[in-house]
């Protein structure tokens, strides 16, 4: 059913152990997760991520992605007032959903990064037509 | 000799001051002190000699979507974050904010309303605010009369 959710974050075992070995600050993005008919649609926001540096992995029914992020501004630049920090985004998901991984299509505009995960042929709801033996 | 003829610079601690003393009056009470409110984009803000800036992550958002004026010595910016279009299907997570945004914020200097300008690259909103020409470090050079 819908509450049961299809795509969990790893808690304490991380599926990729290269998430402990980062040293720099990095930032959990913000996601939308939409589950459609065909697809599941992510949208995350990655403000000032530039599209070329921004890494999706999909392996083992994680779905991770890496947003490299430059700092903006002169490391002893003088806040006067900091509310944010910035850093690159770092996000893991498990995908129980079968996905057809060759398929997978991202684009990013205006800090967002938009993927399309389609389902596997099989994940997908089918109509079976019962034909009648007329005997 | 030089003198030098400083504006008197505001230490983070009364910016923090202003800025709560501001949002209360404007906005009730602030929990949590600077902490920006729900609704409210957080900000850096920092300057250098000749120009203050404003630095907010807006994610998603148009130039069209975004609103800023200078009064005197405040700026206040609107953002109209767009709902994503509705479609079919089940939201497994949904954290993206929309809706409007907006901040007013007293500027800790006179700046110069007709030449701030406004960049808006990969989601960040960036916002440069000349300094009013009284706002600058001067230098005087004392004559000696002899």
């Amino acid at each position: 059913m819908a509450e049961e959710s299809k795509l969990a974050e790893p808690g304490a075992e991380q599926v990729r152990p290269a998430e402990h070995t980062r040293s720099a600050d990095h930032f959990r993005p913000n996601v939308d997760i939409l589950e459609k008919e065909h697809e599941l649609l992510v949208l995350a926001d990655v403000p000032g991520a530039a599209s070329d540096k921004i890494d999706i992995d999909f392996e083992d029914g994680a779905l991770s992605l890496h947003a490299r992020v430059e700092p903006r501004q002169a490391a002893e630049t003088q806040y006067l007032l900091r509310e944010y920090g910035t850093g690159d985004y770092c996000r893991t998901f498990r995908v129980s959903e079968a996905i057809d991984a060759e398929k997978i299509a991202a684009e990013y505009a205006n800090g967002v990064l938009t993927l399309h995960l389609p389902k596997a042929e099989a994940a997908r709801p089918r109509k079976i037509t019962v034909n009648t033996n007329s005997e | 000799m030089v003198f030098r003829y400083l504006w008197s610079q505001p230490s983070v601690q009364q910016v923090r001051q202003e800025m709560d003393r501001l949002l209360s009056g404007h906005f009730g009470d602030v929990a949590g002190g600077l902490l920006p409110r729900r609704g409210q984009p957080a900000v850096n803000v920092w300057e250098r000699e000749d120009s203050l800036f404003v630095e907010l992550e807006v994610p998603g958002v148009k130039t069209d979507q975004v609103d800023i004026s200078v009064i005197e010595d405040e700026l206040s910016i609107k953002i109209q974050r767009p709902e994503v279009e509705r479609e079919e299907g089940i939201y497994h997570r949904r954290e993206r904010g929309v809706g409007t945004f907006s901040r007013v914020m007293r500027l800790p200097v006179s700046v110069d309303a007709d030449r701030v300008e406004a960049e808006l690259r990969n989601g960040v909103l960036t916002i440069t605010l000349p300094k009013a020409e009284s706002a600058r470090l001067r230098k005087i050079e004392v004559t000696s009369a002899s």
